[in-house]
């Protein structure tokens, strides 16, 4: 088959590239054959979208040389990429939603060809591809998987002899990801090379023929994908033994803590996602596991949960059946109720304020003294010091320097602080969205054993997160929200991945009548 | 192609070094411009930059030049650290001081001094009553400060034009658009210095702006008030879950700033004219949104970019009044040192990366 031509496509020697003082490549070798599914894996950080950012010319690399079929040449734009045949698909999407499939794709091309002609090659392709996608409906109104359809024809117009992938299933459902890997597979084999990014080591296997594995910045091994193992590859890219996570056996209490009874949130803006008749509880002692795709409606169920909105009637939100939907977020903080929004910096934390600051920020009414407005007034981050330092050292965040800025924290680290905030708060209920979304393994398993700590000891938690995984791992009661609209609670051990895939991609909707909201 | 790269750690040298070189820059360039015009170069920066100094009268009146562009940026300040868009301090300005003339000359008789806390207060209420019209129309009805507050300025000019003109015109004034003169209650005096006189227009208004820069500072730095604006300007997201009102922060930064440039007002006509007229001015509220950026939205830096700007203000006056160069020649002066001392700050935390140009 076509992994067994030794021809190389792209060869790329000592590759270095910086950012001021830190070093995102360094040295990287790396050689993709023709028609050959090349994965690159690596931690967050570790340099890989740096990597293919330099292959496509969005970056220029400091020294080193790339050699597409045994020419060198210089990528100093994305247009020089494609017109060498490199094509690549984005982790986040660069469609206008407002605008059709065929008009997006028109807008991107390079050779100006009229809209009736690009619509005739959108349908021509996605049926040689089984890429199926409607030229003309609005981006908008497709899914997640639909868009990024849309991107691999983009890329296809081009005629591409490398498609790069940045991270492309993490926004799918297992049944698109399997289309998804058909899809790469065929393209492979009919000769296109396929340079593919992620951090999913069950993929890779799945997928790859050849995996180079970075860490820090440096390329440290490329191995037979064939002929290696999970275990192999996360050791490999860790550097270290991955601890696995401590699960105890509860005693279940049957106590409701918290519950969500008919809620219904019209969206806020056009592209945003109303909510449609939201029910849930959770019982103390519990981790209730919210799955979905991203985008369909966890921000806004997020807001509404935290207290960051009102619900429309008192009674919709209830704490151990007291109604709280009208209460504020400070409000709910000091009845024992602590969020965390998926969005870290800028939301969670302020990036430009230091760690004493961002804890005060949450914790400012803490401080508060209500007898008199102006030593309320004169209330100040200074006072949260103590409690900063504490958080810092009770959680293992790793600072620069004393109180450093948030922005000076890695994802992981940033991570653990605000979720050691949100502890030294001593909350009967935790509410965390996508706690551990793009934090390196070994923070994540530390954040992951925090919740399961937390439920032990017999507080209620929901975890609303798109990693199927670690929502597998850590709940014992699942539902899954898809367009806004919530399915029913499973316990764990009555679903399968395969179930929860096929509520993520909607199959709920089409079994439960829905009233429509005004 | 050309990127600006943030840099690590803004160097220390630089802050101080900056500045100097900025000045260095403005004054070869200034150089330049004036020998190509045919005004003697050297004459005419002596003019702008040291005549202002040169005499303990003309520093006093810079002093008095700065007075109500560092009250005005203050306020400002703490709009624009919350992202709040308020630009028609002038408006803001001109109906403080309208309000405030209408109770002065309400009582005509009133000579004492504490007269002037009430004037004082009432150009407060006017500028913040102004202010408060685009206050109410973004947190209602999500309309655009911007327009509301700027468009606010020429309503506001051509309502004191109409009251000066009409209702509140001195009988006595032959026909020229002026009120009544003002009572003794409602005047500000220039300072008396023992043994020296007077200091050229320097009055007792002064004291307002060294009452002012402290205690913003400490309001900005050290309470949960200038934390919240803080936030909401850096990340609204963020204020949100700390549970700050937007809008309530919206509506109070909006109203201070219109009270403060609503207090400039008063204290310019009280200490300077001493009655209404169509013009109480000058461009203070736009001129000072150039202060309120220039001192980097920080209390001590406003202070001090007001001073600058007055004493270069002051020295085109003084080099169009004994050389004859035109306002448009000495603004384009100051436009080159605005441009240069912006560049270096920007130049402080940033790096230029040349790339090759795409076509």
């Amino acid at each position: 088959m076509a992994k067994k031509e030794l021809d190389i496509l792209l060869k790329a020697t000592k590759i270095c590239k910086s950012f001021g003082n830190f070093v995102a490549n360094q040295n990287i070798d790396i050689s993709i054959a023709k028609g050959q599914i090349h994965a690159l894996l690596g931690e967050n950080g570790a340099g890989k979208s740096t990597l293919v950012k330099i292959f496509y010319g969005v970056l220029q690399p400091d020294s080193g040389s790339i050699e597409i079929n045994k020419q060198k040449i210089s990528i100093t734009s994305p247009n020089i990429a494609r017109k060498n045949g490199i094509g690549m698909v984005f982790q986040h999407f660069s469609l206008f939603p407002a605008l059709t499939v065929a008009e997006n794709i028109l807008i991107a091309l390079d050779n100006k060809i009229q809209f009736k002609k690009v619509v005739d090659e959108i349908s021509k392709l996605s049926k040689e591809w089984e890429l199926f996608v409607d030229p003309l409906k609005l981006v908008s109104e497709l899914s997640v998987g639909e868009k990024q359809r849309v991107e691999i024809i983009r890329c296809l117009m081009q005629n591409p002899s490398l498609l790069i992938m940045d991270e492309p299933t993490s926004v799918l459902t297992p049944q698109e990801i399997k289309n998804l890997f058909k899809i790469l597979k065929k393209l492979a084999s009919s000769g296109c090379s396929i340079l593919y990014i992620s951090h999913k080591l069950e993929e890779i296997i799945e997928l790859a023929d050849e995996v180079t594995i970075l860490k820090s910045g440096k390329s440290i091994a490329s191995i037979d994908a064939k002929k290696t193992t999970t275990n192999f590859l996360a050791e490999t890219m860790v550097g270290k033994k991955i601890t696995e996570l401590k699960k105890a056996i509860r005693s279940k209490s049957k106590k409701i803590a918290f519950e969500v009874k008919n809620l219904d949130k019209l969206k806020d803006h056009e592209f945003g996602i109303s909510l449609r008749n939201i029910n849930l509880q959770v019982n103390y002692g519990e981790i209730l596991g919210v799955a979905g795709i991203a985008g369909n409606g966890q921000v806004e169920l997020m807001k509404i949960l935290s207290g960051e909105i009102n619900s429309k009637d008192n009674d919709q939100i209830l704490l151990e059946k007291i109604p709280i939907g009208k209460t504020n977020i400070n409000e709910r903080r000091k009845l024992g109720i602590e969020t965390i929004p998926e969005e870290r910096t800028f939301h969670a934390t302020v990036p430009n304020l230091t760690l004493s600051e961002n804890t005060f920020l949450t914790y400012f009414f803490k401080y508060s003294n209500t007898k008199s407005w102006i030593t309320n007034l004169l209330n100040n981050p200074q006072n949260s010091l103590d409690e900063s330092k504490k958080i810092v050292k009770n959680n293992d965040v790793r600072c620069p320097e004393t109180n450093p800025l948030a922005s000076q924290l890695s994802g992981g680290n940033l991570q653990k602080f605000i979720l050691g905030r949100s502890l030294a708060n001593n909350p009967k209920v935790a509410i965390f969205s996508q706690p551990t979304w793009g934090v390196d393994i070994g923070a994540a398993t530390a954040i992951r054993q925090k919740l399961l700590d937390l439920s032990q000891s017999g507080k209620a938690v929901i975890l609303i997160s798109q990693d199927l995984e670690e929502i597998f791992e850590l709940s014992d009661k699942i539902c899954v929200i898809n367009e806004g609209v919530l399915s029913a609670i499973f316990d764990v051990s009555e679903i399968t991945a395969t179930d929860v895939g096929l509520l993520m991609g909607g199959k709920n909707r089409e079994n439960q009548k829905m009233d429509p909201i005004k | 192609m050309i990127t600006f790269i943030p840099r690590d750690k803004v160097s220390k040298n630089w802050i101080i070094i900056a500045p100097i070189l900025s000045i260095v820059f403005t004054i070869f360039f200034g150089l330049l411009i004036f020998a190509f015009l045919g005004y003697n170069p050297l004459e005419t920066l002596y003019q702008i930059f040291v005549s202002p100094f040169s005499r303990i009268d003309r520093i006093s009146d810079i002093l008095v030049k700065a007075c109500p562009l560092i009250i005005i940026g203050t306020g400002l300040m703490l709009c624009f650290k919350s992202n709040v868009w308020n630009i028609g301090a002038e408006g803001q300005f001109i109906m403080g001081a309208l309000l405030a003339g209408f109770i002065a000359l309400s009582f005509p008789n009133i000579e004492t001094k504490f007269f002037l806390l009430i004037t004082i207060l009432a150009g407060f209420v006017g500028g913040a009553l102004w202010a408060f019209i685009p206050a109410i129309l973004k947190t209602k009805l999500n309309v655009n400060e911007i327009l509301v507050s700027l468009m606010l300025v020429y309503v506001a000019m051509l309502f004191i034009d109409f009251i000066v003109r009409g209702p509140l015109r001195d009988p006595m004034s032959f026909g020229f658009p002026l009120s009544k003169p003002y009572p003794e209650g409602a005047l500000i005096n220039k300072i008396p210095f023992p043994g020296i006189g007077f200091l050229g227009q320097l009055h007792y208004g002064i004291l307002f702006v060294f009452l002012l820069v402290p205690f913003s500072w400490i309001f900005v730095n050290k309470t949960l008030g200038g934390f919240k604006i803080n936030v909401l300007g850096s990340a609204p997201q963020a204020a949100k879950f700390a549970g700050f009102k937007q809008n309530s922060i919206t509506i109070t930064v909006l109203l201070l700033s219109g009270g403060l440039a609503g207090v400039a007002g008063v204290i310019e006509v009280s200490a300077n004219i001493g009655q209404l007229q169509p013009e109480v001015s000058f461009g203070y509220g736009f001129t000072a949104i150039i202060v309120a950026f220039l001192g980097r939205l920080s209390p001590i830096g406003i202070f001090f970019a007001g001073i600058i700007i007055a004493t270069v203000k002051l020295g085109a006056d003084n080099a169009q009044m004994t050389m004859g160069i035109p306002k448009v020649v000495t603004g384009l002066f100051e436009g080159i040192l605005l441009f240069f001392l912006l560049t270096g700050e920007t130049l402080q935390k940033y790096k230029i990366k040349w790339s090759e140009g795409k076509k």
